[in-house]
């Protein structure tokens, strides 16, 4: 039989499954590129305005860390603040497409049932990979029509909308390899975000290694810029040259892994992995007997993974001091602004506090969302028939995201001590300095992981799109974005993180954070007296 | 004592679904109950109501003297349960899951769950993404058995064992009854219920349709007859209670109902009997006269979808 046979039918299969996950992904990515763009070009109409706003981003290795300037222009300040976010988004839109269709088919077992169909051995793979290129290059086009639409140049727009599909190819390839190499959908996902996290440390490590051209408007990557993925994207240089030929790494990239995969797929058993499964304990640990136990055992991973990050995230910005301390212009009143005091300093303190704030409660939302996981799954069937009561299995994640928010923003604040005391010297006094700031960003945290207990109690169904649709909402309204956007104070109000006391710009009240804890409670009692009453709604 | 399961009338609906209408159970202390329907007919329904992870619209459900839905924690203690779509999670490994459902149910026999592991033959260091079906039942299995409980819920628990297995399921099912345990075992693998059960439900689209000991329910039914007789056997199709009349050759098969035996015996005599062989009803054919029509018509798929 024909190692590609039925390759048609599996597009047709992957295109029904994903008619409406693949539009909306596309949709909102090109509509966020076009919002920020008519933004930008509102903001900064005049060439003056631009020139010095170019010559801040290029000049702060901190933000040639997040974007790459390209000369003055609004397409090109539009690639600094969007691209790495857009990139990141079209990587795991790709990163999960090609995961769905390959690697989840295999452990959930639907794969074996095509398997058994007349489709070759290759089949599923290719029409993963096919769809997801597709995605890609319809992505590509639908963003450069988003950007003419906004107003900006067709060259520059559609470059931008390949440099982003570049990345997108590239991890299609990825995640088409480490589909084959680990036997779980969770794993193979996981092995392709760690190799996205290493490409935007990479190109990151080699912009800040770089250093702008005598005009200050144009910043030439050092050599660690050319190792990644987003950093052939930022290469390409919308709206700055528009130079196409590093999308010839993304298209090799992706060629290699679309060579190598199906030589792995030949290699390994069906439903298993390239890596050996490890064999484990006979019997359960004492840590691991209790709900709590089998909570933190649950999250495990992903507090590990977020401790890391949130302590280099720490160490970066804390080193960033020295050039805050002495940054001037637009930069200096962003920073003043959100940490809501001119001592520039100690507004910057505030300001990073509260970006841990809201990286903890992206890390809540993730972990509890594992409450919804386990029901739909079917795992907590067996554990609600013990002596668990539905309270006491909520109780357990509820402490352990709690400890684990707790334990990595005060990650985030010892890596920025340490790496602000580097600077300034004392680390101590740095850390004490951060410790209150740190503390005060977990009410608006437990708000955030109360709406995910509430969403679960009430709309179980919908929890994951509602839990992730409020935190995204609570961060763009919030202090980050809210001022920015020019947002009406009464909007701003919305998201707990306005309410975060903004430490040590500003001296710590009692008043706001009491309120915040008394909507948690409130909260999280709606989802535990709604879960109490309802059906569970678990797999048939 | 009261009967460890009362169920009465019990109703559930799924939006426009009816899962369980009125359906009555009751499961005395010390028996092995058969729960027998297809799929779709509302065991594991029934199950999850006595479990409170469903709340029942409308009926009596009582489970070991209490509320299931209202003193769910409370009740678990004392008895332990094996789904029948076994999901655990895929980083743990079996004997990992057998500890922690253990521990959590109050606390389990480390003899009996080493000598379980050995019987059931699963290594308990392997995680659970790499078990199959099969095996994945048998984790359950180990965790419910190694706990010395009142009440044993095994919805359809055999549906992955291979025979070698199945018969070790079914003596630990004996011992336990032997010490005085009850057992609910839900199940469309009738020689298993024929084997292992007292008495039997059986279910029909979320009703019972017929409840009673084996002995009980063959008695409703009819007994399949082979008969050689010299003369002729006119007249005998005519018979009240008798069904299936057919020659082959010189013997006659028909089947008779349990209360007309007597009667048509007494015609055989006259008729000079030569050979005779008799048969009680096997619980295959109590089944297949619950649900023949359906299977006959085809609708068992289209009306039942859904409910299960």
């Amino acid at each position: 039989m024909n190692a590609f046979a039925g390759t048609g039918r599996m597009i047709r299969l992957a295109l029904r499954r994903d008619r409406f996950t693949a539009p909306v992904w596309v949709l909102a990515l090109a509509g966020f590129l076009a919002a920020t763009t008519a933004l930008w070009a509102e903001e900064l109409s005049t060439v003056a305005d631009l020139i010095q706003e170019m010559r801040v981003t290029a000049a702060s290795p901190g933000i040639r860390m997040l974007g790459l300037a390209s000369g003055a222009s609004v397409g090109a300040y539009t690639m600094v603040r969007d691209f790495l976010l857009v990139a990141v988004l079209a990587a795991l839109m790709s990163t999960f497409a090609v995961v769905r269709h390959t690697r989840q088919g295999e452990e959930t077992g639907r794969a074996e049932l095509i398997g058994a169909a007349v489709v070759g051995r290759h089949a599923p793979l290719a029409a993963a990979l096919i769809v997801t290129v597709a995605m890609n290059v319809v992505l590509a086009a639908v963003m450069g029509l988003a950007m003419v639409a906004a107003g900006q140049p067709a060259a520059g727009s559609f470059t931008a909308g390949a440099a982003v599909a570049a990345v997108g190819l590239a991890f299609a390839g990825v995640a088409a390899v480490t589909s084959q190499l680990t036997s779980s959908t969770r794993g193979a996902s996981g092995m392709a975000a760690g190799v996205l996290g290493l490409a935007f440390l990479t190109s990151g490590i080699g912009n800040m290694a770089g250093h702008p051209d005598p005009s200050g408007l144009w910043v030439q990557s050092a050599w660690p810029a050319w190792l990644s993925p987003i950093g052939w994207g930022q290469q390409m240089r919308p709206f700055g040259g528009d130079n196409w030929w590093p999308l010839a790494l993304a298209v090799g990239l992706f060629a290699v892994c679309a060579v190598a995969a199906p030589v792995l797929v030949g290699r390994r058993d069906f439903g298993h992995g390239m890596l050996p499964q490890r064999t484990g304990h006979a019997q359960a640990g004492r840590a691991l007997r209790s709900t709590l136990g089998l909570a933190l055992r649950l999250q495990r991973g992903a507090l590990l993974g977020w401790a890391v990050g949130l302590f280099g995230f720490g160490l970066v910005m804390g080193g960033l001091v020295g050039q805050v301390r002495d940054s001037t212009g637009t930069s200096r009143d962003w920073y003043t602004r959100m940490g809501g005091s001119d001592a520039i300093l100690d507004a910057y303190r505030a300001s990073i506090m509260q970006m841990a704030g809201m990286a903890a409660a992206i890390y809540a939302v993730q972990v509890l969302l594992r409450l919804r996981s386990e029901e739909a799954d079917g795992p907590l069937e067996p554990v609600l028939a013990t002596a668990t009561s539905r309270f006491r299995w909520v109780a357990g994640h509820a402490v352990i995201t709690v400890l684990g928010a707790t334990a990595v923003v005060l990650l985030f604040t010892l890596g920025t001590a340490l790496a602000a005391g580097g600077v300034l010297g004392d680390p101590a006094g740095q850390l004490r300095m951060l410790l209150a700031a740190s503390i005060v960003q977990l009410p608006a945290v437990l708000v955030i992981g109360a709406i995910v207990i509430a969403a679960v109690g009430l709309v179980p169904r919908y929890a994951g799109a509602v839990s992730w649709a409020v935190l995204m909402a609570a961060i763009l309204v919030g202090p980050l974005f809210g001022d920015t956007l020019k947002l009406p104070q009464w909007v701003q109000d919305l998201s707990p993180f306005t309410h975060v006391p903004k430490v040590p710009a500003v001296p710590l009240t009692a008043a706001p954070v009491l309120a915040l804890l008394a909507v948690v409670a409130a909260l999280a009692l709606t989802g535990l007296v709604s879960l109490r009453h309802r059906d569970l709604a678990l797999p048939a | 004592m009261t009967a460890p399961i009362v169920v009465s009338g019990l109703m559930k609906d799924f939006g426009s679904t009816r899962a369980l209408d009125h359906l009555d159970l009751t499961v005395s202390a010390g028996e092995v109950h058969g729960f027998l329907g297809p799929n779709g007919a509302g065991k594991t329904t029934t199950i999850r109501v006595l479990l409170g992870l469903l709340r029942r619209d409308a009926g009596d459900v009582w489970l070991l003297g209490g509320d299931p839905w209202r003193d769910a924690a409370t009740l678990h203690r004392r008895l332990a349960y094996v789904p029948g779509e076994v999901n655990l999670w895929p980083n743990l490994t079996g004997g990992e899951v057998i500890d922690l459902l253990g521990t959590l149910r109050g606390g389990l026999d480390r003899v009996r769950r080493a000598e379980l592991l050995q019987r059931f033959a699963l290594d308990p260091t392997k995680r659970c993404r790499a078990y199959s079906k099969g095996n994945r039942q048998k984790v359950a299995l180990v965790a419910a058995f190694a706990s010395d409980v009142e009440l044993y819920l095994l919805d359809e628990p055999t549906s992955g064992l291979d025979p070698l297995m199945e018969t070790v399921f079914q003596d630990v099912v004996r011992e336990r009854r032997e010490s005085g345990r009850t057992v609910l075992l839900s199940s469309h693998i009738l020689s298993e219920v024929e084997a292992l059960c007292d008495r039997v439900t059986i279910v029909r689209a979320g009703r019972t349709a017929e409840s009673g000991t084996l002995h009980q329910l063959r008695h409703l039914t009819r007994t399949c007859v082979v008969v050689e007789t010299s003369r002729s056997v006119d007249g005998l199709a005519g018979l009240p209670g008798v069904h299936d009349l057919s020659l082959d050759g010189p013997r006659t098969r028909f089947s008779v109902e349990q209360d007309e035996l007597n009667h048509v015996l007494e015609r055989l005599v006259a008729l000079d009997v030569r050979s005779l062989a008799s048969s009680p009803p096997t619980l295959e054919e109590l089944f297949l006269r619950h649900y023949g029509d359906e299977i006959a018509s085809g609708r068992t798929d289209t009306e039942l979808a859904g409910v299960r």
